[in-house]
């Protein structure tokens, strides 16, 4: 008698699990169409091109597929471009890391007041314009530009930055700077001070109590920041179109030119493979160190 | 507990620190500033100041091109980020409050727009609508239309993400009392859940309706001829060089974020007090 009763319980609990499945599952499911039709089969289709062949009016072929696009990537060109490009991701980097940890630490140490307007002041370049922001570079460091003419002022010469590897460095650490100050911020914003005090009480110096403490404790923010300046800059387009010059190209215009320059698409499809097999692993490291340090 | 007692005032650090973020402050704000100032330049020349001008703006605005452009952007902005919100809000919803068949799935698949850089998908959505204009045999199809379908595909995971951080943080309670006082889950959603996530879906869409105002490097591969949005449109104007007329456009773009900043800024507070 009482397992029948229960048994109609687990039967009506189990029909209320599943009613509330589909349920969950129809609320998911326009956004699972969308990417479904707008991101997998759109990957499926460079994939595809990515095995095909160009040809010599720059019609791509769909037959006959082949790893003639892969083995290009392998070209003394490519390794050259590539190894430009993850040169000045890490420099980026790691300038954008110099000059926002100890800007995110002054900010956490102001009183309230002050610190929520200072934060303003860095949310502000953050949400702006992207393409503006480098645009502005472009003004400043142009040959007759105001830091030349101020350098001719001073007695220097005619400043020649522009279309230069350092242009191009300057345009990324700009870009990209608040995107680095942000996710440190909130680490250090979010940490428990009393420890470093604590340590301080038992005559820790104050670089130990910050290599010790301060330092492990903000690490969740530095590899946040870290990924999120590294793997745009990987990519960059923008940068390097404006700032750049025939000599600085990066994987981003590279493969940009492959499909409105060169019109080679399969080429330009296995470039892009490749990129992203190299972003998800980068990614999958990124998950894998943050859940060691978080 | 704050830092400044864990930093002893006026140490050598300190005053370090201070000069750092100075730098820091004024390496953000220098170039932006200059660019806006030269705006009003008169002089055709951008380099050399001749006196102050409002003749660029007017220029901009009988400029065809530019307000072309401005009007595409606008109409690609307001229905992607509708779109995008609501869908992206629906997507964090069911990640966040149900367990169903392909929730995994789903998961990585929302993570992955964001993780890849922009040129790979500007890559995937070029050969995909080339593809599919080949499928439906016309010969073009690259426009608006295209543009805003490319926007909503970027856009529904960043709302998705921002929605979901805000779901996780409330605990399921209140709704589950809303269910013990008999309101099934569409009543328990309008009236309990959807007013607690407000901020986070206003963030999520203040966040895509950035990001489609921002992009050049998607809309630039899925724009048309004659149709395409100002930040492409000024992207093809700078790679020709520097002009007092763009100058004028972007301290208007350069206006127009810090109007969105300041309007989530007060969203914020608003937000803070109630919640």
């Amino acid at each position: 008698m009482t397992a029948t009763v229960e048994s109609e319980g687990d039967l009506l609990e189990e029909a209320a699990r599943r009613a509330d499945s589909r349920r969950g599952f129809l609320i998911a499911l326009p956004s699972y169409v969308y990417l479904m039709i707008f991101f997998v089969v759109p990957f499926g289709i460079v994939f595809v091109y990515s095995f095909a062949t160009r040809s010599s009016t720059g019609r791509t072929i769909l037959e006959d597929f082949n790893l003639n696009s892969y083995s290009r990537l392998f070209d003394p060109v490519v390794a050259r471009i590539a190894t430009r490009s993850l040169t000045l991701a890490v420099v980026t980097t790691v300038l954008c890391l110099m000059m926002s940890y100890p800007f995110a630490y002054y900010i956490v140490s102001r009183g309230t007041s002050v610190r929520n307007a200072l934060l303003i002041l860095v949310m502000i370049p953050f949400w702006s314009n992207f393409l503006v922001r480098t645009y502005a570079w472009r003004v400043l460091l142009g040959s007759d530009g105001p830091i030349s003419q101020i350098s001719q002022a001073l007695g220097g010469g005619e400043v020649r930055v522009l279309f230069t590897t350092t242009a191009v460095l300057i345009g990324l650490v700009y870009g990209y700077l608040p995107f680095m100050v942000l996710p440190l911020y909130a680490s250090l914003e979010r940490m428990d001070w009393q420890l470093v005090e604590g340590a301080r009480d038992l005559y820790a110096s104050g670089w130990t109590a910050f290599r010790r403490i301060t330092l492990p404790l903000s690490m969740p923010g530095v590899v946040a920041g870290s990924i999120l300046v590294f793997i745009p800059t990987l990519g960059a387009y923008v940068t390097p179109a404006l700032l750049g010059g025939a000599r600085t190209t990066l994987l981003g215009d590279y493969i940009v030119g492959q499909f409105l320059g060169a019109r080679n698409w399969p080429y330009g499809s296995a470039l892009s493979v490749g990129v992203m097999a190299v972003m998800l692993a980068a990614a999958v490291a990124y998950f894998r160190v943050g859940a060691k340090t978080a | 507990m704050s830092v400044s007692s864990a930093v002893r005032p006026r140490s050598p650090i300190e005053r370090m620190l201070a000069a750092n973020a100075w730098l820091v402050f004024a390496f953000l704000y220098l170039p932006i500033l200059v660019l806006i100032g030269l705006s009003f330049n008169e002089n055709k020349n951008v380099a050399i100041w001749t006196g102050f001008s409002t003749r660029w703006y007017g220029e901009m605005l009988h400029n065809d091109g530019v307000m072309r452009a401005l009007r595409v952007t606008l109409i690609v902005a307001a229905i992607s980020t509708v779109v995008s919100t609501i869908v992206g809000t629906m997507a964090a919803l069911a990640m966040e409050r149900f367990r169903f068949r392909g929730r995994g799935a789903l998961d990585g698949l929302l993570y992955l727009p964001i993780i890849i850089p922009d040129v790979t998908m500007a890559v995937m959505l070029l050969l995909f609508f080339a593809q599919a204009s080949q499928l439906l045999g016309r010969a073009q199809v690259f426009g608006i239309g295209t543009i805003t379908l490319s926007h909503i595909a970027f856009n529904i995971s960043f709302v998705a993400v921002v929605v979901r951080a805000r779901l996780s943080l409330l605990d399921g309670s209140l709704e589950e009392a809303a269910a013990d006082l008999y309101a099934n889950r569409w009543q328990t959603f309008r009236r309990v859940t959807l007013p607690l996530i407000m901020p986070g879906v206003l963030g999520g869409a203040l966040l895509a309706l950035t990001l489609s105002l921002d992009d050049v490097v998607v809309t630039q591969f899925v724009s048309g001829p004659g149709s395409t949005t100002l930040p492409v449109y000024v992207f093809g104007l700078v790679k020709r060089g520097v002009s007092p007329l763009i100058n004028a456009v972007s301290t208007v773009m350069l206006v127009a974020s810090m109007v969105l900043v300041g309007v989530s800024l007060v969203f914020q507070r608003n937000n803070a007090r109630t919640g």
